[in-house]
C-alpha cells in the first residue's frame, strides 16, 4: 500500500471511529443498560460462588470474565453484525463504491467500539472491587496491560473475519452470531476457568481455538493470582499468533466474500 | 485503460459496455437480467436508461459501479475495466440511488456529509467548504445541524445527492434519483443535475429512470431498455421524430372496467397503453396506429362495452410512445405483467 493510500485509509478509519463515538455520546441512555445489567448478571455468579464457599479468587474470575465479555459482545454485535445493519440502510453500498479498504471501515468501528466498551468494562471492574470485595493482586501492571491489549487485538481481528460473513449472508450470519455468543462465553471461561483440570479435555481443546480463553486465563493469572510474565508467556505467544493469523485472514475473507457477492449478486441485496 | 481514437485525440469513452450479459439464479430457472447490452457514453453527456421496473437498469448500474460482475461481456468506466480495475473505477465515480438514505440518523446533515467526504480523502477544511456550498446550492443549508433522522424524504434525498457530488466525480451514476419525491423537489433536483453537468463540462451522468418526462427533460441521449435488452438508443428528439408517420390518439372513457386489450393484434395498431383511475372511475387509453381511420374501428368496439367516451385527442409523440412502438405496450402493462410473474 502506498503512503498516500495508507493516509487516506487512516482518515477513513478515523471518520468511522468518530461516527461511533459521536453516536455513543449523543444518546447516553445506553449507558444505563450497558453498565447496570451486566453487573446484575455477574452478581448472580459471585453470590453463587460465595454460597458454595468457593475460594475468593472465583469471584475475581467472574468479574474479569464479565469485563472481557463486554468486549466480545461489542465485537460480535457492534462490529460484525453492524455490517448487516450498514447493508440494510444502504451504507455498505456507499462504502463499496468508494476507493477505500474495507478493513479501514472495520478498524474505525473496532477502535470506536473499544473506546465505548472500555467504559462498560471499567464499570464492571470497579463494581466488582467495591461491591463484591474481589481480591485484586496486580504485581506486574505492564504485563496485565500487554495481555489485555493483545486479547483486544485478537478479538477484534476475529470480529473483522466475522464481518465478511455478515457482508454477504445477512440474517443467516445473524443466527450464527447468536450461536457464537453463549458457547464462546462457556468455552472461553467467562464464569469459571476452562483451563482447570475439572473441565473435560475436549472442552479444553475447543476452548484453545478461541483467543478470549488465552486472554482471560492470562489476565486472571496476572490480576487475581498475582503471577508474572514468566507464568503467562505462553498466553502472550498464543495471542500474538492469533493476531498474526487472524488479521490477514480477515482481509482475505473480506475480499473473497466481496468477490463472491459480486458474482452471486448478493452484495447489496436487502432483507435476505 | 481503454481508449477511443477521436478527433480530440486518444480519449476513453466515459462508459462503454460490450455484449454485457448478467444472469441471476432464479427460484426455478436462471433469470437473464441483461442480454448483450452494448452502449457507449461520451464525456460530458447526460445519458438516460429508460425502462419499466425489472428491465435491467439497476443491474447495469451495479455492474458499472463495481457492485456486481457481469456474467459475460466487458464494461469500462473512465477507460477502466470494471471487473479488473475496480479500484481505479471507484476513484472517478459516484453513485446516488433514489429511495435510499445512506448515513447515520443520529448525526446531523453536515456531520454525515463530513463523514462521507472522508471516504474520498478530502482534507477536512476543503470538505467543510464544499459541504457548505453544496448545502446552499441544494437549498437545505438551514437543516445543516438537523439530525438526519428528523429530515423529510425530500431533504434526505438532497443530502444523498450532495453526498454523491462531494468527491467531484467525473462520472455520476443516478439510479432513479427522484423516486418518491414530490413534483417540486423532483424538478429542482433535475435542474440541479443538468446545471452540474454543464458546469463541470466533462461531468458525465448516467441516469436510470422510469419517468418518461425526466428522461426527456434531462438527457442528451436515451437508451430504452426492456427485459435486459437495449431496444433503441438516440436523442429523445430523434427517437420521437421516428414516430412522426404514425398517429397517436389519447382517449378517456368512463369506468375502470373498460378493457382495451382487444386492440392487441388489430391490423394497423402499433401499440397501446392504458391507465385506470379508481378515484375517478375512468380509464385513460393511448393507442398508436398507422392511420387515423383505424381508430374509428377501435371506437366501435368500445361502444360494445357500454362505456362512455369522455374525451378524444390527437397527441404529439412522447418517449412513452417510443416505448409503446418498440414493445407494443406501455410501462403500466409491463410493470403489471412483471408483478404477475
Amino acid at each position: 500500500m502506498k503512503r498516500e493510500e495508507l493516509v487516506h485509509n487512516l482518515k477513513v478509519a478515523y471518520a468511522r471511529l468518530w461516527v461511533r463515538l459521536k453516536g455513543g455520546y449523543r444518546e447516553p441512555e445506553w449507558l444505563v443498560a450497558e453498565l447496570v445489567i451486566p453487573v446484575i448478571t455477574l452478581s448472580a455468579y459471585v453470590f453463587l460462588y460465595k454460597m458454595v464457599n468457593a475460594p475468593p479468587e472465583y469471584a475475581g474470575f467472574v468479574i474479569i470474565g464479565g469485563t472481557m465479555m463486554a468486549f466480545w459482545a461489542n465485537v460480535l454485535w457492534g462490529m460484525s453484525a453492524q455490517f448487516y445493519w450498514e447493508k440494510e440502510v444502504g451504507n455498505l453500498e456507499v462504502y463499496l463504491v468508494a476507493p477505500i479498504s474495507r478493513m479501514a471501515i472495520l478498524l474505525g468501528m473496532a477502535i470506536g467500539g473499544f473506546v465505548n466498551t472500555v467504559l462498560r468494562a471499567v464499570a464492571i471492574f470497579i463494581a466488582g472491587i467495591l461491591i463484591f470485595q474481589v481480591p485484586i493482586a496486580i504485581y506486574e501492571p505492564l504485563t496485565a496491560l500487554l495481555i489485555f491489549f493483545l486479547t483486544i487485538g485478537a478479538l477484534y481481528a476475529l470480529g473483522m473475519m466475522f464481518a465478511s460473513l455478515f457482508m454477504l449472508y445477512g440474517r443467516e450470519a445473524w443466527h450464527t452470531a447468536s450461536l457464537l455468543q453463549e458457547p464462546i462465553q462457556f468455552l472461553s471461561g467467562t464464569y469459571f476457568p476452562t483451563t482447570s483440570q475439572v473441565v473435560p479435555y475436549m472442552v479444553q481443546l475447543l476452548s484453545s481455538l478461541i483467543p478470549l480463553t488465552f486472554g482471560l486465563d492470562g489476565i486472571r493469572k496476572v490480576a487475581i493470582l498475582g503471577q508474572g510474565i514468566s507464568d503467562v508467556w505462553l498466553n502472550i505467544i498464543a495471542l500474538v499468533v492469533f493476531i498474526v493469523v487472524l488479521l490477514p485472514l480477515a482481509r482475505l475473507a473480506l475480499n473473497f466474500m466481496e468477490n463472491l457477492g459480486k458474482k452471486e449478486g448478493r452484495l447489496t441485496l436487502r432483507w435476505q | 485503460m481503454r481508449f477511443l481514437v477521436s478527433a480530440r485525440g486518444l480519449m476513453p469513452h466515459a462508459v462503454e459496455t460490450q455484449n454485457v450479459v448478467r444472469v441471476f439464479k432464479g427460484n426455478h430457472k436462471p433469470v437473464k437480467a441483461l442480454d448483450k447490452v452494448s452502449i457507449t457514453i461520451e464525456e460530458g453527456e447526460i445519458f438516460g436508461l429508460l425502462g419499466p421496473n425489472g428491465a435491467g437498469k439497476t443491474t447495469l448500474i451495479k455492474i458499472l459501479t463495481t457492485l456486481l460482475l457481469p456474467t459475460s461481456g466487458e464494461a469500462y468506466v473512465g477507460g477502466f475495466n470494471v471487473a479488473k480495475e475496480a479500484h481505479k473505477v471507484r476513484q472517478v465515480i459516484s453513485l446516488v440511488s433514489g429511495g435510499e438514505t445512506p448515513g447515520y440518523g443520529i448525526l446531523s446533515a453536515n456531520e454525515n456529509l463530513w463523514f462521507f467526504s472522508q471516504l474520498y480523502g478530502l482534507p477536512s477544511s476543503t470538505a467543510k467548504a464544499e459541504i457548505k456550498r453544496l448545502m446552499a446550492d441544494l437549498e437545505f443549508d438551514e437543516y445543516a445541524k438537523t439530525r438526519m433522522s428528523k429530515l423529510s424524504t425530500g431533504y434526505k434525498q438532497r443530502l444523498n445527492l450532495a453526498r454523491g457530488l462531494l468527491n467531484n466525480p467525473t462520472i455520476l451514476f443516478l439510479d432513479e434519483p427522484t423516486l418518491g419525491l414530490d413534483v417540486l423537489t423532483s424538478k429542482n433536483m433535475r435542474s440541479y443535475i443538468v446545471d452540474w453537468a454543464k458546469r463541470e463540462k466533462k461531468g458525465t451522468v448516467l441516469l436510470t429512470t422510469h419517468y418518461m418526462a425526466e428522461a426527456d427533460e434531462m438527457c442528451d441521449r436515451v437508451a430504452i431498455i426492456d427485459r435486459g435488452r437495449i431496444l433503441a438508443c438516440d436523442s429523445p428528439l430523434r427517437l420521437k421524430q421516428n414516430l412522426k408517420e404514425n398517429v397517436i390518439i389519447k382517449a378517456e372513457v368512463s369506468s375502470v372496467q373498460a378493457d382495451f386489450s382487444f386492440v392487441e393484434g388489430m391490423k394497423g395498431v402499433i401499440g397501446y397503453s392504458q391507465t385506470r383511475s379508481i378515484q375517478t372511475d375512468t380509464t385513460s387509453f393511448k393507442v398508436m396506429v398507422t392511420e387515423e381511420r383505424i381508430f374509428s374501428n377501435i371506437m366501435s368496439k368500445l361502444e360494445e362495452q357500454n362505456v362512455k367516451i369522455l374525451s378524444v385527442n390527437k397527441a404529439e409523440p412522447t418517449l412513452e410512445d417510443v416505448y409503446i412502438s418498440l414493445v407494443g405496450r406501455g410501462f403500466e402493462q409491463e410493470e403489471g405483467a412483471a408483478h404477475e410473474t
